[in-house]
């Protein structure tokens, strides 16, 4: 017994020996630009918006760079936000801004908003044999989600879709129980849009709703929706689109009606004024293309990086993955950043110093 | 048997009865640790709103408004149901299972009954979303509203999710344990307690309500305990099924939210700390009225086993 257990456990020795042999000898071999291959373990957790996207850019460019391994964990906005401010993370990503209070909060110091990607919220429906576009304005809009129209052949909604027959069904709002990035862009866009909405509900991860039932997560709304026949609820727009689900045109602030998609959405971002901190918000933003309900992800970064090693390495990181790592967006029904903003992307990079030394050139 | 040995039993035994003490009392630890903990963590909630925070009906996160009622009611009210449901229905298992049913049915039947309540409860909540509520909305509620409508537990717009979903998968979740456990306590009454009834002339119901129900009825009660403390903190089939509304509304059909979901569902983006700790005042109300309900359970079960035994003594 114990003879077989030592022979068992002397093989995984062997294992373990051979597999870091093969380890090292791989470590000669990256790309010559790099002087020193310390493996490096960088930390980050946060948006679960980003981690399908964040995920396949940390494998791709594990590829041409073995020595860095980043561990994303996606825990949710807000718990990235403490975890970062904590410093138990290296760093962190979230779907919406961090607060005043919460930056001075932080304990090391200066956090960026890096922006990594684009999302979109989609507003799903179900009618039973129901048109194939339908129109909603923004006023309709929050009407349907403050409760006030409650049934499809509204007066209302059948002035912005003419010709187009509505069934008398009941309207049943579905939203997210959980708290959650997509709530907070699509209330952001009620709140920029709606004084009635901005004073009754406001905009957060989680609201306290005039109507409707709550489903978890996208899966959860996307359930009811599908299940509830004369139902509406707002969704990842990736979410929708991969599930096939039928989704609404809006009205931006131009007047123009847009349907939601990755070059809308990019349209959006492309057209917003974004500030320096790039703590922005691009719902209803200007522009005849842009799809009104947008927000940007941002990875956390504190500006001055304690460790030299690990603070390289992530910069080194962040600058790919908001230049080549954006090819990987489109399968993935992400949108690209407009390039007009990676280039202040990288200026912003290039500002991340350690021990007073800029860490990217 | 020598001094010696007589010695190192004696201090195996002390050593077992220190070790053993040792875990019971760690168990207590843990548990007032917890709630004390919880009690820390929930003080600026606590400080903020006071008893109120109990009473309150108003939960809004952007305005920094919290009021646990409806979530309180939610968790109490779908508990209610579940029990009301699961216990006729669970009871009438163990009776046919142990009473009635020949060996191979009784294998079977027992087998599948264990298996329910070896399903993970995400798959009982997506069972609920796909089959559950759109069968309620299109079946069950409108015939409720048809037969029973002048009540008002029966009124409003059928959705499918909400209050009677929530109570249903519950009740299907807790039957195993109610069943099982009810199940163990009748096999345990002897048989001469059996024989002696029908020798009496009893017929089979008549036997089982003299001889076999009054012998197992503290068992019994402990089993609709355990099913009831299920029940109370389950999460994630609730949360997908009970609409996530936290509203106090008469009717079944209106959506409602519990204690468990809330926490569950708006810890990871809890975003400031009188959020988080109003969370965790929720997480130490349901611990407190596990701890109240559990210790009102083990009285039940105790005055009803010290009463009247019942049977054919």
């Amino acid at each position: 017994m114990f003879a077989k257990k030592s022979k068992l456990l002397t093989g995984i020795l062997a294992g373990v020996l051979a597999l870091s042999l093969v380890g090292c000898g791989a470590n000669p071999s990256t790309p010559a630009g790099q002087e020193k291959a310390e493996p490096v373990n960088l930390t980050g957790s946060g948006s679960s918006f980003v981690y399908p996207l964040f995920n396949q850019q940390i494998e791709e460019y594990r590829k041409s760079n073995p020595h860095i391994t980043i561990n994303y964990q996606s825990t949710g906005s807000g718990a990235g936000i403490k975890q970062v401010s904590e410093q138990t993370i290296d760093f962190g990503a979230t779907d919406g801004p961090m607060t005043e209070d919460q930056q001075t909060a932080a304990k090391g110091g200066k956090i960026l908003h890096i922006p990594l990607t684009l999302g979109a919220v989609a507003i799903s429906y179900n009618l039973p044999n129901g048109p194939k576009e339908l129109k909603i304005g923004p006023a309709v809009l929050a009407d349907i989600f403050l409760g006030k129209i409650t049934t499809w052949n509204d007066q209302r909604i059948a002035t912005e879709n003419p010709g187009v027959t509505l069934p008398d069904t009941k309207i049943t709002v579905a939203h997210r129980s959980d708290g959650s990035g997509t709530t907070y862009i699509f209330s952001d866009y009620l709140t920029a849009v709606n004084p009635e909405w901005s004073s009754k509900v406001g905009k957060g991860t989680s609201l306290n709703w005039p109507a409707g039932i709550g489903g978890k997560g996208n899966a959860g709304v996307a359930g009811a929706i599908t299940q509830t026949p004369g139902s509406i609820g707002y969704l990842e727009l990736a979410y929708a689109i991969q599930n096939n689900l039928s989704y609404a045109t809006l009205q931006n602030k131009e007047g123009k009606w847009v349907a939601p998609s990755l070059q809308s959405t990019s349209a959006a971002a492309a057209a917003a004024t974004i500030p320096d901190d790039m703590r922005v918000s691009i719902v209803n933003a200007p522009g005849a293309d842009a799809y009104p309900i947008a927000g940007f992800a941002w990875a956390l970064v504190y500006q001055d990086q304690k460790d030299k090693a690990k603070g390289t390495a992530l910069i080194n990181f962040l600058n790919w993955a908001v230049t080549d790592g954006q090819n990987l967006s489109e399968k993935l029904h992400y949108a690209k950043l407009p390039a007009s903003l990676v280039s202040r992307v990288e200026t912003m990079l290039k500002s991340v110093t350690s021990q007073g030394q800029p860490l990217m050139k | 048997m020598s001094k010696k040995t007589k010695l190192t039993a004696s201090i195996g035994d002390q050593t077992l009865r220190l070790l053993t003490l040792l875990m019971a009392i760690s168990v207590l630890v843990l548990m007032f640790w917890m709630g004390w903990q919880m009690f820390q963590s929930a003080g600026p909630s606590i400080d903020k709103f006071g008893f109120g925070f109990i009473t309150g009906r108003v939960w809004d996160p952007v305005k920094e408004q919290f009021g646990a009622l409806p979530f309180i009611y939610g968790t109490l009210m779908t508990s209610l149901l579940a029990l009301l449901i699961a216990t006729p229905i669970g009871l009438g298992v163990a009776i046919f299972l142990n009473e009635m049913a020949v060996t191979k049915v009784r294998m079977v039947v027992a087998f599948l009954v264990e298996m329910l309540a070896a399903i993970p409860s995400v798959v009982y909540g997506l069972w609920g979303i796909f089959i559950l509520a759109p069968w309620l909305r299109e079946t069950i509620q409108p015939a409720l509203a048809k037969w029973f409508g002048f009540l008002p537990l029966f009124q409003g717009t059928p959705l499918g999710f909400g209050m009677l979903a929530g109570g249903l998968i519950l009740a299907i979740m807790i039957l195993p344990t109610i069943a099982a456990i009810s199940g163990e306590v009748m096999a345990a009454v002897p048989n001469e307690q059996r024989e002696a009834a029908l020798a009496l002339g009893a017929t089979k119901w008549e036997m089982i309500r003299i001889a076999v129900l009054p012998y197992a009825k503290s068992g019994i009660l402990g089993g609709i305990m355990l099913g009831l403390g299920r029940a109370l903190g389950e999460t994630m089939a609730v949360t997908m099924l009970i609409g996530n509304r936290p509203d106090i509304l008469p009717s079944l059909f209106a959506p409602a939210y519990s204690m468990a979901a809330v926490i569950a569902n708006e810890f990871t983006e809890a975003t400031y700390d009188l959020y988080l700790s109003a969370l965790v005042e929720i997480g130490l109300i349901l611990f407190g009225i596990t701890l109240i309900l559990n210790v009102f359970a083990r009285l039940l079960v105790w005055s009803v086993a010290r009463g009247p035994k019942g049977g054919i003594s």
